[in-house]
């Protein structure tokens, strides 16, 4: 083993098993498997103790031994340790008994969960010495990798659909990243640049840096332990776009098992996706172990993956912990926004909507029982998905600065009560 | 004219480092195996032991993915071009 590698000890195929040196790449050379980092648990389990980690500043980087970066973080320092809301409210409307919030819609510093993985492959690949980064994005990667990468002096390319929201596309543009917009959703973005990256000596967080930025999603999971006080809540109910966040989770519950960190060693993890890309709950639901691709057509853009890489790994995961999945309309997602903003003042992206209204349905139909205690994980923040909610939610009412104006006003809606 | 076939990076050492293959098959099938009869190896890279596209390779014709058109029974005509793309995460 490696001494500066930290805790790392190689990649490893989650195919065949197979090793490579921790080096800038993502695929198994025999059978295309993706690659995974292996550590050195013995070591972590000496130095990472619930006492090391609650010593530690409130970041995603109190874990820092199970993520994978030889060094201390240069980039993303700050990212992570968003709050765990308990969602009474919510709980009562979706008739569960205890429901928490993990709002990483609120997470720094461009308000979705990429910061995560963002934070650990940018760190990764300054240890590597890359000076350009870039990435495929559905717009939250996109963000997160130029906010980052300007705060790290380092130069970004981002690619993205042609059809972003403008809140996701200004907030690349801001931090002066190169934002190459492609006539073509995300998989056809995402196949262009697998042959950019071939090429060109860039690191792409989500190509060639692929087995770094996937494990900054397992702080998500770490955090909800810890959070609700050292256990796993019984239900985790998880977006999925390319499936790899939920296949985290898991994994980071599994890992704080193996160390002795939590005690707990049942739950069940829960898939969301819109019905306009719904490839893996779709083949949840027939009870498939494989996924058939499909074209994209959804409000919940960030969402938008129709050959989602990791499909397999989290249908698997689903069976493994007596999860399920399930999908929902356009109408649907954004009856979850609403609720979600009505009931705890939490204003969630479209693939926020997405999570809450699969998780009323898991419930409804007692996927989830009622007796039970969940948490949805809300990745990505409302204000960039604005285009979503326009003419969807209530209209505000013009009158002039005058008292006796806003008194004629509420007289004449008692009469006739506006829907709120 | 021939149909041009796009080799992703792990697999150039079969190819002698050529991004770049040519190839005169009516099928991806048939394409497979003409790149197998070239470059002996990369059939076992492509295909699982049922003979089936593996798990996380992709293949396009002409940017379409083939699991939307006829998997390895795909026809090619000429001028077409084949990539093959390992599965990349995202989002």
């Amino acid at each position: 083993m490696d001494k500066h590698e930290g805790f790392m000890k190689a990649l490893k195929c989650r195919e065949c098993g197979r090793e490579y040196p921790l080096s800038a790449t993502h695929v198994c050379e025999f059978d295309f498997g993706p690659l995974e980092v292996a550590y050195d648990y013995d070591r972590i389990k000496q130095s990472l103790t619930r006492a090391a980690i609650e010593s530690r500043p409130r970041t995603m980087w109190r874990y820092r031994e199970l993520l994978p970066i030889a060094g201390e973080p240069t980039v993303g320092c700050q990212v992570g340790y968003t709050p765990l809301v308990k969602a009474d409210r919510l709980a009562k409307c979706l008739g569960i008994r205890e429901l928490w919030i993990k709002n990483d819609a609120v997470n720094y510093p461009t308000l979705s969960f990429k910061d995560r993985v963002v934070s650990v492959a940018l760190s990764r690949s300054q240890e590597l010495g890359f000076k350009t980064v870039a990435c495929a994005s559905t717009g939250n990667l996109a963000n997160s990798v130029a906010a980052n990468a300007a705060a790290a002096g380092l130069k970004s390319y981002v690619f993205i659909p042609s059809d972003l929201e403008l809140g996701k596309v200004v907030n690349s543009l801001v931090y002066g990243a190169n934002v190459i917009s492609i006539k073509g959703h995300y998989d056809e973005v995402n196949r262009l640049c697998a042959e950019i990256a071939g090429k060109f000596g860039w690191a792409f967080v989500n190509v060639n840096m692929r087995p770094y930025y996937a494990e900054g999603s397992k702080s998500m999971g770490f955090e909800i332990c810890e959070q609700l006080g050292w256990r796993t809540p019984q239900h985790t109910v998880v977006p999925m776009a390319s499936g790899s966040l939920l296949t985290k989770i898991h994994k980071s519950y599994q890992e704080f098992a193996k160390l002795g960190l939590i005690t707990d060693s049942a739950w069940h993890i829960h898939g969301a996706q819109a019905t306009g890309c719904n490839p893996i709950s779709s083949a949840e639901k027939a009870g498939m172990d494989f996924f058939k691709p499909v074209k994209p057509n959804t409000i919940a853009k960030s969402l938008a993956i129709g050959t989602p890489a990791d499909g397999f790994y989290a249908l698997k995961v689903m069976k493994e912990t007596g999860g399920h999945a399930d999908d929902v309309t356009d109408d649907e997602v954004r009856d979850g926004i609403r609720l979600l903003a009505e009931c705890e003042g939490i204003f969630a992206e479209t693939a926020g909507g997405v999570t809450v209204g699969v998780a009323k349905k898991l419930i409804a139909s007692g996927k989830i029982p009622a007796g039970d205690s969940a948490v949805l994980c809300i990745t990505g923040n409302g204000l960039k998905t604005l285009e979503a909610m326009v003419g969807h939610v209530g209209q505000t009412r013009e009158i002039r600065p005058s008292l006796r104006e806003f008194e004629s006003m509420l007289k004449d809606e008692e009469k006739a009560p506006v829907a709120a | 004219m021939p149909i041009n076939v796009r080799i992703p990076t792990p697999l150039r050492q079969l190819t002698g480092g050529e991004e770049v293959v040519t190839v005169t098959a009516a099928t991806v099938g048939a394409a497979i195996a003409e790149l197998q009869g070239k470059f002996p190896g990369i059939k076992d890279r492509l295909l699982d032991d049922k003979g089936e596209v593996r798990r996380f390779v992709n293949v396009y014709v002409n940017e379409e993915d083939i699991r939307f058109l006829q998997n390895q029974a795909t026809p090619l005509k000429d001028g077409d071009e084949i990539s093959i793309i390992p599965a990349i995460a995202g989002g």
